[in-house]
């Protein structure tokens, strides 16, 4: 693998490799001695044209463990945010050394350009691409059902049958999109819960069922439900009359929760907006996978920088 | 005096051609000393008129000016072109347009017209001095804010109306504003997948309809820029079956490229309109096939590398045109039987001509009329290139895409500008254009 851009480049086999390396990284974590001697030697740059500590940070965690040395080319308010552009940007960390770059942007496609550009010949990890993809995200997604799912028992799986519910913003979610090919290729059945002003116009060739009854999706039973965050710049646009609304109709509150199986998963990738699309009595309970997606996000992220850096090499 | 022998005309039958003092002249009396091109294999088509191209220049020379667009245009076979008006000062003056049109003359490539802006600076508030750019020495006759729509219906229907003073035409770059804010690429399946934010078909086909009615309400002429979708040619032809006065245009990518192309993320596929689905291309080509679309106009778009080279959000708009139109209407039209050559003469020369009011072009080769004319060999093909881009830009879709098709010779006002394949030089081609002036004003005094 020379990068990850998009989920829907991934095959099954592919995906569950991805998902067995990360519980080796795992393991890791569990060992007094967290490091591992892997990539001494190698260069990792973070390149955020967008702010975002925690994947900013899970990123940082993971190089760090494998003994990467971890650059961090914060772009929000310096001049690569204003103006000085990809090809800039990527021609100095060209000159760098920069083995691979883990790159969030604001522009769809911004990492597969870097990729495809001759600015650079470094491996490019897309960590979040405008509201294209954000592939980390949905493996680590993948990796958090799986886990709860099957246990120590998790290697080699995938998530056939399984049947995941993912509600809210899906017209600007790069995590949707990301989920949406990944948890298809995992033999994972797909539900959209949205307005109809939250979703593409046209989900021609998309895997999915799609409904706009979140009470309906939830009297389906899912094994999963996947709330996603409803962010700010939306109340204001005419997507909903107003954030009362959305949180009525579209909201996990504490009686949608207690409808739920006991053992039904409930997904959020953060930041979440307690009140607004996740309540706290459902951010806060037991079927909550919230943390673990969040320990989880840096095995899978050790995962990936290895098989881009180091598995290239032993294959 | 210049001899043309063994042309095939667009109607596809076979003459020899001679010009003199800029105009045809009746090959019977062509004399020695002539200069002899053999045109054998070679289709002769009328000077080639594009309605919609950008300049750039005054305020943009870094992205295309007068000289090089004009150079573009020869090279593809143009001897007139139509410049929008959003530069920088826009053109909503005399003295702009009457700038822009003098630089052209100077150069002497094409026949530069300038289109006047509807609104003071393209601001979609006040209208701008329409008449006095009318009455001025570039007599303007097109008016389009082109790059932005009148989406103003009132300011639309008085601009409408105030030109058929002088019977002028408004060309509205048909777009409803909100419908497309921050938009990206075509709405539909693709830019769902690829998260870029959509401009529906709807923009463009509800700014057309509310047009039509008010063209047909206020009894005057309307042109619509760069039709993109299957259901703005449904609206079109229902306005053309009632009878109301509107044209329409097609641009060469939006008959051949769809808006798979945008999964590259390659930013040279980003234009306004978007490229649209195959449907749209195929619904596009019948439409310019029986009538329906009036002609092809290239919106050539010239942008210096660094607005293309990044995330496809941050580029520019837009595609250079100018140098492939003519292969890309063989290629989309011609090579899939949808016409022939007379009705190339007939989109991209005679009847853009009529709709921007250019006189010299209704009896093409005919005795007595301005000798503008392109000399092209449909049978061979090559693989288009960086060669190809004679204006400043770059921004060509179709770089690395076999193209057939070839302008071997380019004649304005009877001299030529492009001779074997190749530009003549900018000074010869600026001298022939001086005297063709002056003998001009000597016959008129
Ligand atoms: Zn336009």
């Amino acid at each position: 693998m020379k990068h990850l851009l998009s989920t829907k480049d991934l095959d099954r086999d592919t995906a569950v490799g991805i998902l067995d390396v990360a519980e080796d990284m795992a393991d890791v974590a569990t060992r007094e001695m967290k490091k591992l001697p892997t990539l001494r030697g190698k260069t990792v740059i973070n390149l955020f044209f967008e702010d975002s500590t925690r994947t900013r940070t899970s990123f940082e965690v993971a190089a760090k463990r494998l003994s990467a040395d971890l650059i961090n080319f914060t772009a929000k308010g310096s001049s690569v945010s204003k103006g000085e552009g990809l090809k800039d940007t990527a021609q100095t960390l060209a000159a760098m050394g920069a083995d691979a770059v883990v790159v969030r942007h604001s522009a769809s496609g911004a990492a597969q350009v870097l990729a495809e550009s001759k600015w650079i010949d470094a491996s490019i990890l897309n960590a979040g691409d405008g509201t294209h993809e954000h592939p980390t995200q949905a493996l680590l997604d993948a990796f958090t059902m799986r886990k709860r799912l099957h246990g120590e028992a998790s290697r080699g799986r995938d998530l056939a049958g399984l049947r995941v519910t993912i509600v809210g913003d899906i017209l600007h979610s790069r995590v949707a999109r990301s989920n949406v090919w990944l948890l298809n290729t995992l033999g994972a059945s797909v539900n959209l819960v949205a307005p109809a002003t939250l979703l593409p116009s046209n989900t021609t060739g998309w895997p999915v069922t799609i409904g706009y009854d979140l009470d309906e999706s939830i009297d389906a039973d899912p094994d999963v439900v996947m709330m996603l965050r409803i962010q700010a710049e939306r109340m204001h646009a005419a997507f909903f009359p107003n954030p009362r609304e959305y949180s009525r109709q579209w909201g996990l509150d504490d009686e949608r929760l207690s409808r739920l199986r006991p053992d039904t998963m409930v997904m959020h990738p953060g930041p979440m907006v307690r009140g607004l699309e996740i309540s706290a009595g459902a951010a806060d309970s037991s079927r909550s996978t919230v943390l673990e997606q969040v320990a989880n996000g840096v095995s899978v992220r050790m995962a990936v920088l290895y098989l881009l850096l180091a598995g290239a090499a032993e294959s | 005096m210049i001899v043309i022998t063994g042309a095939t005309l667009p109607d596809g039958t076979s003459s020899d051609l001679a010009i003199e003092g800029g105009r045809f002249v009746d090959v019977a009396g062509k004399g020695a000393g002539s200069r002899v091109i053999d045109a054998t294999g070679l289709v002769v088509l009328p000077g080639l008129v594009d309605l919609h191209t950008h300049l750039r220049e005054p305020g943009f020379e870094q992205s295309e000016t007068v000289l090089t667009g004009s150079r573009a245009a020869a090279a593809g076979g143009f001897t007139a072109v139509h410049a929008m008006a959003n530069t920088s000062p826009v053109a909503d003056t005399a003295g702009v347009v009457e700038q822009v049109q003098s630089l052209g003359d100077q150069h002497g490539y094409v026949t530069v017209r300038p289109v006047g802006a509807v609104t003071v600076g393209l601001g979609g508030e006040r209208l701008s001095e329409i008449g006095a750019m009318a009455g001025s020495r570039a007599r303007v006759r097109v008016f389009s804010d082109d790059g932005k729509c009148v989406s103003d219906a009132l300011l639309m229907r008085r601009a409408l109306e105030y030109v058929k003073t002088f019977g002028g035409v408004i060309a509205q770059h048909s777009q409803e504003p909100r419908l497309t804010e921050d938009a990206q690429m075509n709405e539909g399946a693709v830019s769902a997948e690829l998260g870029l934010a959509g401009w529906p078909a709807v923009a463009e086909e509800s700014i057309i309809a509310r047009d039509v009615l008010l063209a047909q309400h206020v009894g005057a002429r309307l042109h619509v820029c760069h039709v993109s979708t299957a259901g703005s040619v449904d609206v079109v032809r229902w306005a053309k079956a009632r009878g109301i006065h509107v044209t329409a245009e097609v641009t060469p990518h939006h008959l051949l490229l769809t808006d798979e192309l945008a999964r590259s993320y390659d930013s040279r596929y980003k234009v306004n309109p978007p490229l649209r689905r195959d449907e749209d291309v195929q619904a596009l080509r019948v439409a310019l096939a029986d009538g329906t679309i009036d002609i092809v106009a290239t919106d050539h778009a010239p942008h210096p590398a660094e607005s293309k080279q990044c995330a496809w959000d941050e580029a520019s708009f837009g595609m250079v045109g100018l140098e492939s139109a003519l292969s890309i209407v063989q290629l989309a039209m011609v090579d899939t039987g949808l016409i022939g050559w007379a009705d190339v003469a007939s989109i991209l020369s005679r009847k853009p001509a009529e709709i921007g009011r250019l006189a010299g072009y209704d009896a093409a080769f005919v005795p007595g009329s301005p000798a503008n004319l392109t000399l092209y060999d449909a049978t061979v093909s090559h693989v288009f290139g960086l060669e190809d881009l004679r204006g400043k830009g770059t921004n060509s879709p179709y770089l690395g895409r076999e193209l057939p098709g070839r302008v071997i010779a380019t004649i304005h006002n009877g001299y030529p500008t492009v001779l074997e394949g190749e530009l003549v030089d900018a000074a010869e081609v600026a001298l022939a254009a001086q005297a063709a002036r002056s003998s001009r004003e000597m016959s008129q005094a």
